[in-house]
């Protein structure tokens, strides 16, 4: 979704489509990162269920496969319910180097405001 | 189609009967003197089965207003009416309701806030809400009502419009009184109004959007300048509409209604039902030799600004007659007339009434004293009070 | 749970998207989407002002998947009213889908305090409709104030604990049984303490005819000072203390949802949340009014059980 760069770009009515906060990146939030051990998870779907940020991934079969580390804001709930232990929480700073997409920095929606 | 009928009927009545032939797809009111007549009609059509609307019996008029919101959001025409501390109540709703460009109508029958309470007219109701981003029509009497509701329809959810509209007239006297007001058939009202087209509903669960976002300062002044857009194409959008309901009833209302004004050297500027009493008194004035006229404004918002300017060019006096006090400053009307008249390279006189609050008459004496006052030259920084009770040294005992 | 089928739900499209910029941890978005996860015809969404609304709809954004309508804090029971009202219509007329279900979704500062009126009046008119209250307890918008939701003794930042005052000092209102008393055909009170209980409660409601109600306990870290992790522990000590008692009310019978079998006391759930910390302060325990906590959850415990009973 392209932002609107002046007034005559502004959908009426105050309206924003549906859906579109998945550009937002509040990954960029996180300061403790979950890690998930495959060969642990049972997949229970309990970590999935109470996500509060739907960054638990699954399969199509309906299996959990892996962290949206773009939305992921590193709560911690994950590895708090799993019943297996198999999400553990590290330092996110451990992370650095890792390349990343980015997509919309939350921090900066206003940019064209200067 | 064009059989028309005369009937004697009253403002409030007027604007129900225009609803029924509206047919609205929701209506959602609540009762307050004097505009309870038209939920209670309204309600009556439901029972009876003469209208497909839902009828939703909110517990306030903040809910009222909301409810409608949400209705006007969904893609459903909708229409309400209110008064005073009803209207009152819903001020916080107005401008969300503009904002989200839900082409509501509403019925507002003015009446004087409170306190000390009191049914009567005065437009103090409808002026607090004279920036929320609505509309403002005023109608002088109940055929106007009539009429302005159909044309309402379609201005307000005119696609390059997309604004809710106040269908102000005075609580009591003209909501109340008897008069013969022509009406259109059903079918006329139907083939003119048309159908609602909502670009964005709420229920089209296939394209999902959200309504009344959150935004600081990175985009609420662009939202804001598209309101400014929806009513600044209001002039050009009315005048169609204007014209076309013409060919079915044979008025026309402009923006700004000119009485005799043209060729006149003193003109009162008001507004609603009080303009009769003053073009009586123009015509009389007229048969002295005297010119006078009268400019009564029906759009408040979008306040027809060049109109007024043209018409007051040139004139040895003016004089404005507010139906509503802005206490501390100049009153709604006032305001507007001399901010118009700024941009005249020869000032034109100009002098501030306030009349009529709570329900006051303006009689024919009044508007005679006034115009003479304009004669003699007579002028003073503050307003003048019409109709009040001074101390005797002031108006010769009481 | 009987009829859900939890990797069927993998595959539907969440209703409240990621994106959306509520605090790391926040039970409003879980709560959120459970809700929603098991509901299986489009839904429309009203929500009032608060952390939820403010947070999901960051223009121009929207984490709502869902057609979503947000006008004013203390009106969301008369928005989807509006809304509803208007499907009847639009739906007759086949402008609108038939099969909509309309959902709104109010903080307890929206739904037991300046919006009561207006989901009354929504209750009592009839509407097709199910309100979902996520209580979090208080004003987390404005910054933690307490509502009339915060419990007793809880330090909110209008009912702060001071070295003369500790913390609020009236009780909750128990708007649950308010809400109740409108004899609408559902209601239910509930927490994150089990996912499928939610899950479970608001496909109920949705699919009764006519208004229901759901009140979920959520915690918010901030206010409730606990760490980010903990909702769904804090939770269940919500629930097992009776604190929290988790029960559904079905055309006015009242059946408890669950019955913790060894009860754990009030203390071990306010321990855990900072907001009560003045209470335990080494030498300056207020253990009387834990005591009195314990006390009212004992009373109010009695008296859903006598409901329940018959
Ligand atoms: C009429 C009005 N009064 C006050 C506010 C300020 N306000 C916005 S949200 C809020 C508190 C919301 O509390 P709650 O409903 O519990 O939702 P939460 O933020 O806790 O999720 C307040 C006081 C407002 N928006 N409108
Ligand atoms: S909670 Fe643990 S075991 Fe269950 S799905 Fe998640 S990671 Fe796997
Ligand atoms: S850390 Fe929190 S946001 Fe990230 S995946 Fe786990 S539960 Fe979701
Ligand atoms: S302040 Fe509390 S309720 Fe609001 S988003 Fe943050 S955690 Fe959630
Ligand atoms: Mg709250």
């Amino acid at each position: 979704m392209s932002k609107p760069k002046c007034w005559q770009d502004v959908p009426p009515a105050t309206i924003a489509w549906g859906a579109s906060a998945l550009d937002v990146e509040t990954g960029l939030w996180r300061s403790m990162r979950p890690v998930l051990d495959q060969n642990k998870c049972i997949s229970c779907l309990k970590c999935w269920l109470q996500c509060p940020d739907s960054s638990i991934k699954t399969s199509e079969e309906g299996r959990v496969c892996g962290i949206n580390m773009f939305f992921c804001k590193g709560c911690g709930v994950c590895a708090q319910v799993c019943p297996v232990n198999a999400i553990s929480m590290h330092q996110e700073a451990d992370f650095t180097n890792e390349k990343r997409e980015h997509g919309e920095d939350p921090g900066r929606v206003a940019g064209h405001v200067k | 189609m064009l059989n028309k009928r005369k009937e004697m009927t009253s403002g409030n009545l007027a604007f129900a009967e225009a609803m029924r032939q509206v047919n609205p797809d929701v209506v959602a009111a609540y009762p307050i003197t004097p505009s309870t007549e038209i939920p209670v009609k309204f309600a009556e059509f439901v029972a009876n089965g003469m209208v497909d609307s839902e009828y939703v019996a909110v517990e306030s008029e903040h809910s009222a207003i909301t409810a409608c919101v949400g209705a006007s959001v969904s893609g459903a025409r909708v229409m309400t009416a209110s008064s005073a501390n009803g209207v009152a109540l819903m001020h916080e709703i107005f401008p969300i309701a503009a904002s989200f460009r839900a082409p509501i109508i509403f019925g507002l029958v003015n009446r004087s806030l409170g306190a000390p309470v009191n049914i009567h007219c005065d437009h103090s109701d409808s002026m607090p809400e004279r920036d929320s981003g609505w509309i403002q029509i005023y109608c002088e009497d109940a055929q106007e009502v009539y009429d302005s509701v159909l044309l309402a329809v379609r201005l307000a959810e005119h696609e390059d419009v997309l604004t809710p509209v106040f269908v102000c007239q005075d609580g009591f006297i003209t909501s109340h009184c008897y008069e013969p007001v022509e009406l259109l058939s059903d079918e006329a009202v139907k083939k003119f109004v048309g159908e609602r087209k909502a670009k964005y509903p709420l229920l089209d669960v296939d394209n999902p959007v959200s309504y009344g976002s959150f935004t600081m300062s990175e985009y609420y002044f662009e939202i804001k300048r598209t309101q400014i857009e929806g009513m600044n194409n209001v002039p050009r959008v009315y005048k169609d509409l204007t014209k076309e309901l013409a060919e079915y009833t044979g008025r026309e209302y402009p923006a700004l209604d000119a009485y005799r004004a043209e060729d006149a050297e003193y003109l009162i500027v008001i507004m609603s039902s009080a303009t009769g009493v003053v073009k009586d008194v123009v015509d009389e004035m007229r048969e002295r030799g005297i010119k006078a006229g009268c400019l009564r404004v029906r759009f408040f918002r979008p306040f027809p600004a060049e109109e007024l300017k043209k018409l007051a060019k040139g004139k040895k006096g003016v004089a404005v007659l507010d139906r509503s006090a802005s206490i501390g400053g100049t009153a709604p009307l006032a305001a507007e007339v001399k901010s118009a008249l700024y941009g005249l390279s020869k000032r034109v006189p100009l002098q501030e009434y306030l009349f009529g609050l709570g329900g006051r008459d303006l009689y024919p004496r009044d508007a005679e004293k006034v115009f003479s006052g304009l004669m003699e030259n007579d002028y003073s920084d503050t307003a003048r009070y019409i109709g009040l009770l001074e101390k005797d040294e002031e108006n010769g005992g009481n | 749970m009987a009829g859900i089928d939890l990797k069927e739900l993998t595959k539907k499209q969440n209703p409240l998207t990621e994106g959306h910029r509520m605090c790391p941890g926040c039970g409003a978005p879980t709560a959120v989407r459970q809700a929603l996860m098991a509901v299986e015809d489009p839904v429309v969404v009203v929500g009032a002002t608060g952390c939820l609304e403010v947070s999901t709809t960051v223009y121009p954004y929207s984490a709502w998947r869902v057609p979503f309508m947000h006008v004013a804090f203390e009106n969301a029971g008369a928005g989807i009213s509006g809304v509803e009202a208007a499907h009847r219509v639009l739906s007759r007329k086949g402008v609108a889908r038939e099969k909509i279900k309309f959902v709104a979704f109010g903080g307890d500062g929206g739904t037991y305090d300046i919006g009561l009126q207006s989901l009354s009046g929504a209750l009592e008119r009839g509407h097709d409709f199910t309100y979902i209250c996520y209580n979090n307890q208080g004003y987390m918008n404005t910054g933690a104030q307490r509502s009339s939701a915060t419990p007793i003794s809880a330090n909110a930042t209008t009912s702060p604990a001071g070295s003369v005052i500790p913390g609020k000092l009236q009780r909750a209102k128990n708007l649950t049984e308010i809400v109740t008393a409108h004899d609408i055909p559902y209601v239910a009170q509930t927490t994150l303490h089990d996912p499928m209980d939610l899950i479970a409660k608001v496909k109920r409601a949705v699919e009764t005819p006519g208004p229901a109600f759901v009140n979920v306990l959520v915690p918010c870290p901030l206010f409730w000072k606990i760490d980010s992790a903990d909702q769904m522990k804090v939770c269940k000590l919500a629930a097992e203390s009776r604190f929290w008692p988790v029960y559904e009310v079905t055309e006015g019978k009242h059946v408890l949802s669950y019955k913790p079998k060894n009860p754990v006391p009030l203390e071990d759930f306010l321990r855990v949340q900072g907001r009560y910390s003045h209470l335990f302060k080494k030498g300056r325990e207020r253990m009387d009014l834990v005591a009195q906590g314990q006390a009212d959850v004992d009373r109010e415990w009695e008296r859903l059980l006598k409901k329940c009973a018959g």
